[in-house]
């Protein structure tokens, strides 16, 4: 009979993940709103936010603050380098394309990541001492909270920029008429450009927050991201509020899945879950119908 | 031969056709016309079966139509056209308009992978028909081009090519001359009545009025999704009705 | 007509059943060629991977779909195969077969509701599919064999001779994968096959032709789970030993690259694509440390410059120059 107490560590580490796989989700829901596409490349983005971390530290010596900080920016670059490079020189309309592209642009940014960081595990430090929290009888590590924290500051710096800065309005003005968008003279290309800013850093801060408690690998980013994808699906992809929603559901419930029934199959209960909501509502739990 | 009865369509809320009710007889020529907006192509669309519509029953040769299926309507022999052209841009001339016999085609997925002598002679008999509808729009010597890189003039005359194939006896036209030049205008109607001597029924959008008033017997007019006026090109020209939804939209734009 | 005239119409009409002919001779002879058990075992990898390759390419390029969950059918089909033979002593073209009708029966369940996904769930719903597959291979110890894998899986025998060296399979796997090839010309010639490569282009407008859209996707998503499963229990019965890393998602990726590669909607694509893909590795044995860049380097190049891949993308740049140049000499 599960207690109070393991039922709040439970709810602790699912609302963890879950801030993770929010965060994740909204940078596939950035990058879709401007350019209609799923971008792979997001995991990669995620794993590429740890490594900078794990280098801003421990290469160049830098203090926490600034190694993350550092990180989340070095991510944002990757993002932009992305688009860039990768996806701009493509003139392909076809969203089926432009997908598998960002399928090949995944392939090499793990390649890159394998030459220079290597194949190996590695471990990074938290943001603050590991000593843990007792909250009503459940241990809580601080990271968690850091984790907490800088998602919600994340989330609200997002929101904030979509509504009330004039690059919000235009990349808004992009999401839901490219065309009139071009007529009034938003530049479509910076405007991409910047959602794969936003996407990297995003995904790099979730990398940055999450790799102290997972470990460090060139392809740690790939079950995390597709969870975040997973999340943006649940949530009717490209909502923010549903991202959000679809990741801390997911999160939750992949840690009740674990606690309940069993770890080793929880993203078998995780992802069947995911597969029975489409089913049943194929636009997301909180998408809007057919137009 | 095509009765639409009541029909009506909303769009979250907003009436696209409220109550629209008129006939095609059976080798003639309708104009459907009216402003921009009128629903003129949501009309079209009900009949065709992209839409589905709120309310009415549209009758085809006897047989109610309205809940079927988009794909169990070319089976009755009701054939379309689109306003802003519906061709498969990857396939060749000839493969689109192979695709309009696709009623006569063979659809068994075994013998398609078997590919029999039977079924190759079916496809040669097939592709003779594709290449004689062709030839009566003039369009034999591009049949293996792609239409991506055909001119606008052509690519309307494959899909009347894609649309008349399979010898429908109702044909919905949207639009067919709009983006056209003069020559090509009268191109098109020239096949129209040509068709219509061949006594094909026929509803035809356009909002090119010297082509509507040379081609059709019977005209309706829709404005602001409901029937406002019916009768031969004649009535309808001296419509005060129709002068009024026409005109009163020119004095606003003028 | 001149009798080089006649040749040549004769030539063009029977083209493609002249070039099957013609890779049916070079593979007949090529194992009396090359005697290497190495070179055969790579080339024998081919074969099975084009069968299920030419399968995701019709439902990638013809029906217009995207699935990065096809190693699962893969997968299902390698595990079927060899837990009835394992454990029934079934004969394994029987296993086989059993195991496709099963893979066709799950896969059209899985259909009426995926398919109605679009794009991107449809994407993820594939993707979701392939992971809980994998999964339940690594943690359901007790059948499974979870990490370790299934061995001593039986080989499969033809008229009483095991096939069970890389020259006896390299005739068994390139005679399946020819027939499957042949199919595939086929269905993509045919009637259907245009029908299909318009449900691909525009919806509406295949419907409004008389094409059922959502029918030709479950067939077409069928027949491609039908022949990765098939694909998947040769590879069971080829190696003989079987384990999860051959079917994860990663896998999945790999075949939509073949596909991709080759060419959407091309049957001859997906031969050059499963041969690329699969020979790459052995070219850039030097560079080991280069060859996930290298790799995705391939498939990014590819499709920015031909996105209709390099058969399909290199046959409507060739067709267009020609016709434009026929256009140019008129004028």
């Amino acid at each position: 009979m599960p207690t109070l107490t393991d039922f709040l560590q439970f709810l602790f580490a699912g609302l963890t993940n879950g801030a993770i796989y929010a965060l994740i989700a909204l940078g596939f829901c950035v990058v879709h709103n401007t350019m209609g596409i799923v971008n792979f490349t997001q995991v990669d983005l995620v794993s590429l936010g740890g490594m900078f971390l794990y280098s801003a530290l421990f290469l160049f010596g830098l203090p926490m603050p600034l190694a993350l900080a550092g990180a989340v920016a070095a991510a944002a670059l990757s993002g932009m380098a992305v688009e860039r490079f990768g996806i701009r020189p493509s003139r392909s309309g076809n969203h089926l394309v432009l997908i598998f592209l960002t399928i090949g642009l995944s392939v090499i940014l793990r390649g890159i990541m394998k030459l220079v960081w290597g194949k190996n595990r590695m471990a990074v430090p938290p943001l603050t001492a590991d000593e843990p929290i007792r909250l009503f009888g459940a241990t809580l590590l601080p990271q968690i909270l850091w984790i907490f924290l800088l998602t919600t500051a994340a989330v609200i710096l997002l929101i904030w920029i979509f509504r009330h800065t004039t690059l919000g309005l235009c990349m808004r003005g992009v999401a839901s008429n490219p065309a009139a968008a071009a007529v009034v003279g938003i530049d479509a290309g910076r405007i991409r450009m910047v959602s794969f800013a936003i996407a990297g850093a995003m995904g790099g801060l979730a990398g940055a927050l999450v790799t102290p408690i997972t470990t460090l690998s060139y392809d740690v980013g790939v079950l995390l991201g597709l969870k975040g994808f997973a999340a943006a699906i649940l949530g009717g992809f490209g909502s923010f509020g549903g991202a959000i929603a679809g990741g801390l559901l997911l999160g939750l419930l992949e840690s009740l899945a674990a606690a309940g029934l069993s770890s080793a199959y929880k993203d078998v209960i995780a992802f069947g879950l995911l597969l029975l909501v489409l089913f049943i509502r194929p636009q997301g739990l909180f998408g809007a119908g057919k137009r | 031969m095509l009765k639409i009865d009541g029909i009506s369509k909303h769009f979250g809320g907003l009436p696209a056709l409220e109550e629209v009710s008129f006939n095609c007889r059976e080798g003639m020529t309708t104009a459907l016309i009216g402003p921009n907006g009128a629903g003129k192509s949501t009309l079209i669309n009900c009949i065709a079966g992209s839409l589905f519509p709120d309310a009415g029953v549209i009758h085809f040769q006897n047989q109610r139509i309205d809940g079927l299926p988009p794909h169990q309507r070319p089976y009755l022999g009701i054939s379309r056209t689109f306003q802003n052209l519906a061709l498969f841009p990857r396939l060749t001339v000839l493969e689109n308009v192979l695709t309009g016999l696709t009623p006569e085609a063979e659809q068994s997925f075994v013998k398609s992978l078997l590919r029999l002598p039977a079924t190759r002679h079916r496809e040669r008999l097939l592709r003779l028909k594709a290449m004689a509808m062709l030839d009566n729009f003039g369009l034999t010597d591009k049949a293996r081009w792609p239409v991506s890189i055909l001119s606008y003039g052509d690519r309307k005359r494959v899909e009347m090519a894609r649309a008349l194939v399979s010898g429908p006896r109702l044909l919905l036209l949207d639009e067919p001359v709009a983006g056209l030049n003069s020559a090509e205008t009268a191109r098109i109607g020239a096949e129209i009545r040509r068709l219509h001597g061949a006594g094909l029924t026929i509803l035809l959008v356009e909002h090119d009025m010297d082509l509507v008033m040379s081609v059709s017997d019977h005209i309706v007019v829709l404005d602001g999704g409901r029937l406002i006026a019916s009768g031969a090109p004649e009535e309808i020209r001296t419509n005060p009705r129709v002068i009024e939804a026409y005109l009163g939209r020119m004095s606003v734009t003028a | 007509m001149t009798p080089r005239d006649k040749i040549f119409y004769f030539l063009t009409i029977h083209r493609t059943g002249l070039s099957v002919c013609l890779l049916a001779v070079v593979l007949l002879a090529y194992p009396t060629l090359v005697a290497n058990p190495y070179l055969l075992g790579i080339s024998n990898l081919i074969a099975v991977y084009l069968i299920a390759v030419i399968g995701l390419n019709l439902f990638i390029g013809y029906a217009g779909q995207i699935s990065l969950g096809h190693a699962a059918y893969l997968g299902l089909g390698a595990y079927g195969s060899a837990l009835l033979t394992i454990h029934t002593g079934l004969n394994p073209w029987l296993a086989m077969a059993l195991t496709a009708l099963a893979v066709g029966l799950t896969s059209f369940l899985v259909a009426i509701p995926t398919l109605r996904l679009s794009g991107h769930y449809l994407a993820m719903a594939t993707l979701g599919f392939n992971i809980v597959c994998y999964t339940i291979m690594m943690q359901w110890n007790q059948v499974t064999g979870g990490p370790s894998g299934l061995a001593g899986i039986p080989p499969l025998s033809v008229a009483g001779l095991p096939i069970d060296d890389e020259m006896r399979f390299h005739y068994l796997a390139w005679t399946l994968a020819i027939i499957v090839l042949t199919l595939g010309l086929n269905l993509a010639r045919s009637s259907l096959g245009l029908a299909l490569a318009a449900v691909a282009q525009n919806e509406t407008a295949a419907a409004s032709l008389g094409i059922q859209v959502v029918r030709a996707k479950i067939r077409i998503f069928v027949l491609s789970a039908v022949l990765a499963s098939l694909a998947g229990s040769l590879f069971a019965h080829c190696y003989t030993f079987i384990n999860p890393d051959s079917f994860t998602i990663f896998n999945s990726i790999e075949l939509v690259t073949m596909v991709v590669i080759g060419g959407l909607g091309s049957i001859w694509g997906s031969l050059l694509g499963a041969s690329l893909i699969i020979l790459l590795p052995e070219f850039l044995h030097f560079f080991e440390t280069f060859r996930d860049i290298i790799h995705g380097l391939i498939v990014v190049t590819v499709l920015i410059l031909l996105p209709q891949g390099l058969v399909s993308g290199l046959k409507d740049l060739l067709r267009v120059r020609s016709l434009m140049s026929k256009k140019n000499a008129q004028n």
